[in-house]
């Protein structure tokens, strides 16, 4: 397949072109199912991401102690270059799926867990006595009130690690992973023809501002109140 | 696993790392020359820029939203163009000392969004009423600059720098693939090759590199906020306004 498509570009000369349309129309189920596993990959690594740092957060907002040793443990994770950290789960998992999403996962909790425990810091205490005054049990005023006025700010984090993580998925075909990066690296890269890396950088691009600006209406949704004090 | 970690171990002890075109001293350095190359330059563009703007108060959606979208553009992407654009041998004599041209470019490009906007958002945070104050004193505006705006931005401009840096020299790591050096040139060897041990040793030394990074501009920092400023690292209090802007603003991309 490789080879066949190496003599068809030296034969035309369309290495160095940076969109060679007939290359996509003939590629299209490649192109989309590389864009789905990229969508599914984004998609589980912020969900697990989630699944993690909502209580992690809930738990440092409540317990004061655990927020210093969560953040200095995830932002060790933070700095640890991608390719490092799936080449230190490479002895462990192997060129897997897991490979891939375990430091997907790791990278967005940093983000995540800080914009938790800030949103729900930024309660402002005197809703939460009115809670507490009303009858409202602490794990009723953390579920009905608290959880939802930090909304904009876990969606905040949610925005930024769903962009960051999309970029992040790009790297995961350095391990044979990854969606889009596979057009990007090993079908234009490794055989310098320039088209499957327009077309995926192009598709990462509108994925996370496509991904980013749902987020925001999704947090529109959820936030009815703000719509109307905006007004 | 522990003959694993023995074997780790023994790579690090065994001379032949320690020297020569696949050395550690060697690729170290070339990691360190691109990765300074590149910050230095986007300092140098994106701080008067941030600074300026943040104290006319001008142009932030501007700066907020260069950093959104850079977010947004892969640095692998950015890489591989660059590679096929430029190619991947020793740049030419105007950018001999960049050491590689693919690279550089993608983590100039990489690291002035959030120096950009961490600059801008510092600057113009700083309270109104403060910089009357200042004027008030008789300050010229270049003088509330760099005497008032300034020192009470720093933690927040010092956060970009921070995060910029460390996805910088995480991100050179990538450039292993182009055939540059960098540490990186260990765990792609690594995975190319198969060799768990080679590959964990230079995942071991990348990591080390960030970390070590991340904490020496830890302590630029403490040196260079006043201590009347400084802020500790303890959960914020409650208080009625929501700190999105300031959360969200600090964060770059992570190690890429």
């Amino acid at each position: 397949m490789v080879r066949q498509l190496v003599t068809h570009v030296l034969a035309e000369d369309i290495g160095p072109k940076w969109l060679y349309w007939p290359w996509v129309a003939d590629h299209y189920s490649e192109i989309s199912s590389a864009f789905q596993e990229h969508v599914s990959l984004t998609f589980w690594a912020v969900l697990w991401g989630l699944v993690i740092s909502l209580p992690l957060g809930i738990a440092c907002a409540r317990w004061r102690w655990l927020y210093v040793p969560t953040i200095a443990a995830t932002s060790v994770l933070f700095t640890i270059p991608s390719l490092a950290l799936f080449a230190f789960l490479i002895p462990v998992t192997g060129l897997s799926r897991a490979t891939a999403l375990i430091p997907l996962v790791a990278y967005t909790l940093l983000i995540l867990v800080r914009n938790v425990v800030i949103g729900l810091a930024a309660v402002p205490s005197d809703v939460v006595e009115a809670a507490q005054g009303m009858g409202y049990s602490r794990t009723r005023s953390l579920l009905r009130v608290e959880l939802p006025l930090a909304v904009p700010t876990i969606m905040t984090g949610v925005r930024i690690a769903t962009v960051t993580t999309i970029g992040l998925v790009t790297i995961t075909a350095t391990i044979g992973q990854g969606g889009l990066g596979q057009l990007m690296f090993t079908r234009g890269f490794q055989i310098d023809f320039r088209t499957p890396v327009t077309v995926a950088t192009l598709l990462v691009v509108a994925f996370a501002i496509a991904a980013d600006a749902s987020l925001l209406g999704v947090q529109r949704l959820a936030t009815p109140w703000l719509r109307k004090q905006r007004v | 696993m522990f003959s694993f970690f023995g074997q780790v171990w023994d790579w690090f002890a065994d001379g032949d790392h320690w020297s020569g075109n696949e050395g550690i001293p060697r690729l170290l350095g070339q990691h360190l020359q691109v990765c300074a190359a590149a910050m230095l330059v986007a300092l140098l563009v994106a701080l008067p820029i941030g600074l300026g703007l943040g104290h006319l108060r001008k142009g932030g959606a501007v700066a907020v939203n260069v950093a959104n979208i850079g977010r947004a553009i892969p640095s692998f992407a950015l890489l591989i163009i660059g590679v096929q654009v430029w190619g991947i041998g020793d740049p030419d004599p105007p950018f001999g000392w960049v050491g590689s041209l693919p690279t550089w470019v993608c983590l100039v490009a990489l690291a002035l969004p959030p120096m950009l906007a961490n600059a801008y958002v510092g600057m113009s945070q700083v309270d109104d009423d403060v910089r009357e104050a200042a004027a008030g004193m008789g300050m010229r505006g270049s003088e509330v600059l760099r005497k008032v705006e300034l020192p009470m931005a720093m933690p927040v401009v010092m956060a970009g720098v921070r995060t910029a840096a460390v996805a910088v020299v995480a991100t050179a790591t990538l450039a292993a693939i182009t055939g540059f050096g960098g540490l990186g040139r260990y765990v792609w060897d690594g995975i190319k090759q198969q060799d768990d041990v080679k590959l964990f040793a230079g995942a071991l030394l990348v990591a080390l590199l960030a970390i070590v990074v991340e904490l020496a501009l830890a302590g630029l920092q403490r040196l260079l906020v006043s201590p009347g400023i400084r802020r500790s690292g303890k959960v914020p209090r409650r208080s009625p306004r929501v700190g999105v802007s300031r959360s969200s603003a600090a964060h770059g991309a992570p190690g890429t």
